[in-house]
């Protein structure tokens, strides 16, 4: 796989006032910037994912996590767009997080590292399009945490971005979401190895950290997926212990938490749950258009339980009043949370068919 | 409806007028309004192809019930709400007329006619269901729940003392004007609330 690339500047002052320097995003691009400067895709991961949206149909390269929806011939045309993708800030993939050696005092900042927003997650990317020379944006597009990150290029740079694609998410997580990132959280806390944060010279709160996923992956499935997958099929091996994984659901989640632990930094869990718990994308809201802002599709998934899809629609219905160019679309899928992930079939043309035309009329009257 | 027919209800909707376009299909009236006609808004639609198909064409539409999207609009927020072709399949016709109403200041209601002569033929005669190029489903397939005539409709608009501003009445690709409720195969009412304006 080829490494991301990095770029580096002073830093910036975040939402919440507090100063973070210096600030590296890790990022990768897919096709080629136009002359204009006008041609840019912005591609936002979710809560864990990273740079890596796309091997861009390059042989033996890994596959991105939209592998299907971004490359040559795809949805998002890669012979047409010039897709950016960058880690969060806050992740643990190579850009800025709390596993980032701090230069004033050569430890990592693990909880040092102030509290990071979605906005300055945005903020931080406007720096990088600004350094890889992207005027306006064709399209600011992200599920899930992606999806609120998009809602605030909409809320923060209105003038810069032609469209934007929302999809899975909500404006504000409602206190059920909330509930869920925080017993995630203390399960992290909960570890012993986790020591304050501060853990990066010694075992890492595995332990913890693996519970948070898996609970987290509950969330990321529906009933039916998870019937689907699993059913009630036993894992067959014997053994003497009362409460081993009997289950296949059970073998997955142990698989799911264990694998995540090898990748995931647990502080940045932590930083990134309490960011997505934070965001309000609509309070401020969304300034009025006259006409000409940027056009919007929001997208929501049946079976999301986790973002169940009236928290789309309600996006949907606030970019409208604030006079956008709006369409809402509730995907049929069985998939979940997930879908935005896995529904490419729905999907695909749906991005395509939003990307691709000229637009029809001005936004609505606000 | 036939693209004669389109331009006809769309040259009932004032220039740069915001427009509601509830059950908009394909998008093929929105499209026509916001282009030749300068109209802002978007449609609402059940069907996730038709969507698409919106979507496609550069149109925005939300995806979802028609009662729903008009409880999302404050009284009297857009120019003309458009209900053409649906008002049939709606559950609850009053309900979502009132609300309509109130969310616009002008209505456009457009609905096959149940008086034709061919419909009272084919029961008079026939003893069977009508099957017509607008009501073109059999008795157990159609999703048309209500049936009704262009006098019907302008008895419930006497009623509850909406005023009919324009009616067109439509023989296929004409316009027909003399015995409209045996002639015309459809009708188009632009309809405006008894409230003060």
């Amino acid at each position: 796989m080829a490494e991301p690339r990095s770029f580096s500047f002073n830093g910036l002052t975040l939402e919440n006032g507090a100063f973070l320097g210096p600030v590296t995003l890790a990022y990768e691009t897919w096709g080629t910037l136009n002359a204009a400067g006008d041609n840019a895709v912005l591609v936002l991961h979710a809560l864990t994912g990273d740079s890596h949206a796309t091997s861009d149909g390059v042989p033996g390269e890994e596959r991105g996590w939209w592998e299907d929806l971004i490359g040559p011939g795809r949805a998002i045309d890669t012979r047409r767009w010039y897709v950016v993708c960058s880690n969060a800030l806050g992740g643990c993939k190579g850009s800025t997080g709390p596993a980032t050696l701090n230069p004033a005092t050569g430890r990592p900042w693990g909880l040092g590292l102030p509290l990071i927003g979605i906005d300055d997650m945005v903020e931080a990317q406007s720096r990088l399009l600004d350094h890889l020379g992207v005027g306006r944006l064709a399209c600011a597009i992200g599920g899930s945490m992606g999806g609120m990150q998009a809602l605030a290029w909409l809320r923060r740079y209105p003038a810069h971005l032609e469209r934007a694609v929302v999809l899975a998410t909500a404006a504000r997580h409602s206190p059920q979401q909330i509930a869920f990132q925080e017993v995630g959280r203390q399960a992290v806390m909960a570890d012993p190895d986790w020591a304050g944060g501060d853990y990066y010279q010694g075992p890492h709160p595995a332990s913890g950290l693996a519970l948070a996923r898996m609970i987290g992956h509950i969330t990321y499935m529906s009933d039916r997926s998870m019937a689907r997958r699993f059913g009630r099929q036993r894992k067959g091996h014997g053994s003497d212990f009362k409460f081993t994984t009997d289950f296949e659901v059970e073998g997955y989640l142990r698989y799911r938490g264990d694998s995540f632990v090898k990748r995931f930094d647990a502080n940045s869990y932590l930083y990134l749950t309490k960011a997505v718990d934070d965001f309000d994308g609509l309070e401020p809201p969304l300034a009025p258009t006259a006409s000409g802002g940027p056009r919007v599709l929001v997208g929501g998934f049946a079976s999301d339980w986790l973002y169940p899809p009236y928290q789309s629609r309600a996006i949907a219905v606030a970019c409208r009043r604030a006079g956008l160019a709006t369409t809402y679309t509730e995907v049929e899928s069985s998939w979940g949370h997930d879908a935005f992930l896995l529904e490419i079939d729905r999907l695909a043309p749906l991005l395509r068919g939003f990307l691709e035309n000229a637009g029809e009329g001005p936004g609505e009257a606000p | 409806m036939s693209h004669h027919g389109m331009r006809a209800i769309a040259a009932l909707v004032e220039p740069g007028s915001s427009v509601l376009d509830l059950g908009c299909g394909r998008g093929e009236l929105l499209g026509l309004l916001l282009r030749e006609r300068g109209c802002r808004g978007h449609g609402v639609e059940i069907d996730e192809a038709a969507i698409l198909a919106c979507v496609s064409a550069g149109l925005s539409v939300f995806h979802g019930d028609i009662e729903q999207s008009l409880a999302e609009h404050a009284d009297a927020s857009v120019d003309v709400v458009i209900l053409n072709q649906s008002v049939q399949q709606l559950r609850q016709v009053d309900k979502v007329l009132g609300e309509a109403l109130r969310v616009g200041k002008r209505v456009i209601v457009g609905f096959p006619n149940f008086g034709h002569w061919s419909v009272r033929w084919q029961v008079f005669f026939g003893g069977r269901t009508p099957v017509t190029p607008g009501l073109p489903w059999g008795w157990h397939e159609t999703p048309n729940l209500h049936f009704f005539s262009l006098k019907d409709f302008e008895a419930w608009c006497a009623q509850g003392r909406v005023q009919i501003l324009k009616r067109l009445c439509f023989d296929g690709e004409r316009q027909c004007c003399l015995l409209p409720n045996l002639l015309a195969r459809d009708g188009v009412y632009l309809i405006q609330g008894p409230g003060p304006r």
